[in-house]
């Protein structure tokens, strides 16, 4: 075992595992941020997405040797509140079914934002084409994104 | 566990007597299996009118959740029953997760019937108590209960304008008598405020934050890891293992093979492995060799399963599941015949989250605590009590959210297997499947067969049926009535297929024949189970033989409905078939859809279908766009279904019904097992796709049909008539008709 010390949420965190480890399993077995989760193991689901150094990644595919000083966001760190405007439109338009994989969604999505604060429909369909949804909620995805991107225009609050 | 009851817990247990007769359950006997947790304790000195509802002094309500979420949105909706009735706004309730309780009466959340089987008694649960706080104002302010009614969480008194809020009338409440079933009066639903509305879920909050919620997101001080690793055949037992160097590897802390059962659907021989954390054991697993015993299953392949399949379909079929008239004459005599064969293969539920569970057991007393993200906990307690024979009244099953269920989690396997590894450790420890074992060890859909014959008469009618089903089965061995037993091949859920299936009661001459082939592989219910195959079949052959007789489809098939009101089940267990409820839903999708009032141009084209499952009558017309390299675009999905008087909450009806027509689309064009050697071949979402965001339709409307019968569930009953929906606009589009899933192996390209 080795020690590293990531930064996670803008905090210092020592975790103390082998050095292939997941970034995911560190997260989720060593600082009980489970909002990241287990979907594949292979980076193919979307669901351990998380934001290194504001890019979304597959947590699960990211040794915890292999991260050095970058910095980690996780869902549990997206907004203190917890109101980022996804988090608002999500709760808003009533999207997830089971939930699993809303955190990983929104990573996906707020990244997406990011980069194009008014995303088309042909935008959201190619930046979210990684992130499964098991019970087909793309419907609501796609027009959560397009209400986050309403309220981060307006610095309106949802009406949740 | 072992905790005494406090002074509230006796109070609700006897106050509970009352609602225990309501529900016809026994409130005894589970006791001490009651919820050691902290957010199910009712408060001393609340307002404890049955198990479901719980008022404190400040007026604050808590409502318990029987059912487990799987993502269908129960946790919201039946709460919501109770809150309508309560009179109390939606925003100062609190929804707990109950565990499993036999006070709670049936807690498995299958088949779709989580709403109709108690939709009604939750109305009485909660007008019941608003009856009792009714009472309580009426008796505090010395008035007549008829001049004081409840609303907004309190009780008015309308002529002198008194009011008093819930948590004032607690004390006077609960010294009052649970009232008579017959003086509590539900609502009326012309007054309903909160039923129908659109309500976010319950626990949306904490899944858009990312809190600990799923099943996998157990934590106990002190909890080990675990991994278990089964025989890739089925069946099959490992011989040996090389433990001791699996043990010197890093973090792991216990390596043993588990013997199991032979019982494929319950605890199956393997390897545990347990480790510090979840991926010390997984990479553990990495080195793990073992020698395995495949036993009979490794002589199976898909190929030959076909192989079989077409030899028997020359023969006649194993059993009769309908026979009226005579099939072969009215062939003869038909103007026109279609014969075609459907193929559909194993799939996977692939629910986001693999399977898990913790398991705790604490040897001195005796008792197992479990953690599991379950649709079933009854049947994995029960499963886990005859495995290793301890009482059920000392195993406690907490239900967690499931982060995906589609009746994966009706099975038990998982939970067992957890059980069996926390009898060898002296800790707490979650079983967590890697998504391999999930995909390959599901208790899978079955694959299925048909052999379809039909003909129509000069007038476009249909006059035979033929369908020979050859479907997927395993051996079990049955007790007969003289105390032995035989060995009978069962087929997996939904494939076996009834004599009743539409349009099996509607023909005079209809022949329906079933052939089992045994496959040693564990099957389940999936979504819909029988239906989100046979309505693909038979409403593909229903269009068939449409387009052979030269009719439009909807007219075809309206005609083949008839005129009858209601068509009567075969035998005492069959189901009735309320046709006027099915036509109402066709006309209505004929009409929201404007079939037949638009001329599509080539490569483009619309498809009809409708389908009675799970209580619910629902007509579906889809939309579509071929391109000339034969890519699938759905351009627009138009859904009308029937479940009843009342939606409860249009929110997550129409997210479920989204999600079943995604879904639906999803399955038709993906996802595919092989079989070889007995082993599944896909491993993981990388040769196992599921539709995702750019192939999701463009347009899905939803309409629900307000009738006058009961309120019945929606996880199921949208699925089936997609598909067929689907596959007859892609007929119509380009003249392909699908006839083997997935569709990613078909040619759609046209010229």
């Amino acid at each position: 075992m080795s020690k590293y010390t990531l930064n996670v949420n803008g905090k210092a965190r020592a975790v103390d595992v082998e050095a292939d480890t997941p970034l995911l399993w560190a997260l989720r077995d060593t600082l009980g941020l489970v909002g990241t989760k287990y979907g594949c193991g292979i980076g193919a689901c979307g669901a351990c997405t998380v934001h290194v150094d504001g890019q979304p990644a597959r947590a699960c595919q990211l040794p915890v040797s292999s991260i050095g000083k970058r910095r980690i966001t996780t869902i549990e760190g997206l907004d203190a509140r917890a109101m980022h405007p996804l988090q608002q439109a999500w709760t808003e338009l009533d999207v997830p079914q089971c939930g699993y994989c809303q955190a990983g969604q929104i990573m996906t999505a707020c990244a997406l934002l990011k980069q194009h604060p008014k995303p088309t429909d042909a935008q959201i369909d190619d930046a979210m084409a990684g992130n499964l949804c098991r019970c087909a909620t793309y419907v609501r995805i796609r027009a959560g994104i397009h209400r986050a991107a309403d309220i981060a225009a307006t610095g309106a609050k949802g009406k949740a | 566990m072992s905790r005494p009851a406090s002074s509230a817990r006796r109070r609700f247990l006897g106050q509970s007597a009352g609602v225990a007769l309501l529900l016809g359950v026994q409130a005894s006997g589970a006791i001490a299996a009651l919820a050691d947790n902290g957010a199910q304790e009712p408060a001393a000195g609340d307002f404890v009118p049955n198990a479901f509802i719980r008022i404190g002094t400040d007026g604050r309500v808590t409502l318990v959740s029987k059912q487990p979420e799987i993502g269908q949105g129960i946790k919201t909706s039946l709460p919501m029953v109770l809150a309508e009735e309560l009179e109390v706004d939606w925003k100062s309730v609190r929804v707990v997760q109950g565990d499993l309780n036999p006070i709670y009466g049936s807690q498995g959340a299958g088949g779709s019937t989580s709403t109709p089987t108690n939709y009604d008694n939750f109305h009485r649960l909660g007008a019941t108590a608003r009856t009792m706080l009714v009472r309580a104002a009426a008796q505090t302010w010395n008035v007549p209960v008829a001049e004081c009614r409840a609303a907004d969480g309190a009780v008015v008194h309308g002529a002198s304008g008194r009011k008093l809020g819930y948590g004032a009338l607690v004390r006077t409440a609960s010294a009052l008598p649970v009232p008579d079933a017959k003086e509590v009066v539900p609502k009326d639903p012309a007054t309903y405020r909160l039923l129908g509305t659109r309500v976010g879920g319950v626990d949306n909050a904490l899944v858009v934050s990312g809190q600990p919620l799923f099943g996998i997101d157990t934590h106990l001080p002190g909890m080990l890891y675990a991994t278990y690793v089964k025989c890739p055949v089925p069946g099959g037992r490992p011989v040996e293992a090389n433990l001791d160097a699996i043990k010197r590897m890093p973090g792991v802390k216990a390596a043993f093979l588990v013997e199991g059962t032979e019982n494929l659907n319950g605890l199956r021989p393997g390897v545990a492995i347990v480790a510090d954390s979840t991926w010390n054991a997984f990479r553990a697993r990495k080195n793990l060799k073992v020698t395995w015993d495949e036993g009979e299953g490794a002589r199976h392949s898909w190929a030959g399963f076909l192989a079989a399949a077409q030899a028997a379909s020359g023969q006649p079929g194993a059993a009769v599941m309908r026979k009226d008239g005579d099939v072969d004459a009215a062939l003869a005599g038909a103007a026109r015949t279609v014969e075609a064969n459907y193929v559909y293969p194993f799939i996977s539920h692939a629910s986001m989250e693999p399977q898990n569970c913790t398991a705790w057991f604490k040897p001195l007393e005796g008792t197992l605590e479990l953690w599991a993200p379950t649709q079933n906990p009854g049947a994995g307690q029960a499963l886990v009590s005859t495995t290793f024979n301890i009482p059920k009244d000392k195993i406690l099953l907490h239900i967690t959210r499931s982060g995906g269920g589609f009746g994966r989690r009706l099975s038990s396997d998982f939970i067992v297997e957890a059980a069996a590894i926390a009898q060898k450790v002296k800790a707490p420890v979650k079983l967590t499947w890697m998504r391999e074992d999930d995909l390959q060890h599901d208790h899978f859909r079955a694959g299925g067969f048909h052999f379809l014959r039909g003909g129509v008469d000069e007038q476009g009618k249909v006059v035979a049926w033929h369908d020979h089903f050859v479907t997927f089965a395993n051996r079990i061995e049955k007790k007969e009535s003289d105390g032995g037993s035989a060995s009978v091949l069962q087929p997996g859920s939904g494939g076996n297929l009834s004599g009743d299936e539409f349009p099996g009661r509607w023909l005079a001459n209809c022949l329906i024949e079933q052939t089992p082939l045994e496959c040693r592989i564990p099957m389940g219910p999936w979504r819909a189970p029988g239906s989100n195959v046979f309505a693909w079949v038979f409403h593909s052959f229903i269009d068939e033989l449409a387009h052979a007789a030269g009719r439009d489809p909807l007219a075809f098939r309206l005609d083949l409905l008839g005129d009858k009101d209601l068509v009567a089940g075969t035998g005492e267990r069959g189901v009735p078939y309320n046709v006027g409820r099915m036509r109402n839903v066709l006309k209505a999708v004929a009409e929201k859809s404007g079939w037949g009032q638009r001329k599509f141009a080539r490569g483009q084209g619309a498809g009809i279908a409708f389908h009675f499952s799970h209580r619910g009558y629902v007509a579906e017309v889809a939309e579509v766009t071929v391109s000339k390299e034969g890519r699938l675009r759905v351009d627009r999905v138009v859904v009308v279904a029937d479940i009843g008087a009342q939606i409860v909450n249009l929110s997550g009806a129409e997210n479920q019904v989204q999600g079943s027509v995604i879904d639906g689309l999803s399955t038709l064009m993906y996802p595919a097992l092989d079989i070889d050697k007995g082993r599944i071949v896909q491993s993981n979402f990388h040769d196992y796709a599921l539709l995702r965001m750019p192939d999701t339709p463009s347009k899905i409307e939803t309409h629900f049909l307000k009738t006058d019968y009961p309120v019945t569930g929606l996880g199921e009953p949208v699925f089936p008539p997609l598909a067929p929906a689907v596959c007859n606009a892609i007929f119509a589009a380009t003249g392909k008709r699908v006839r083997e899933l997935p569709l990613a192996k078909a040619d759609l390209s046209w010229s």
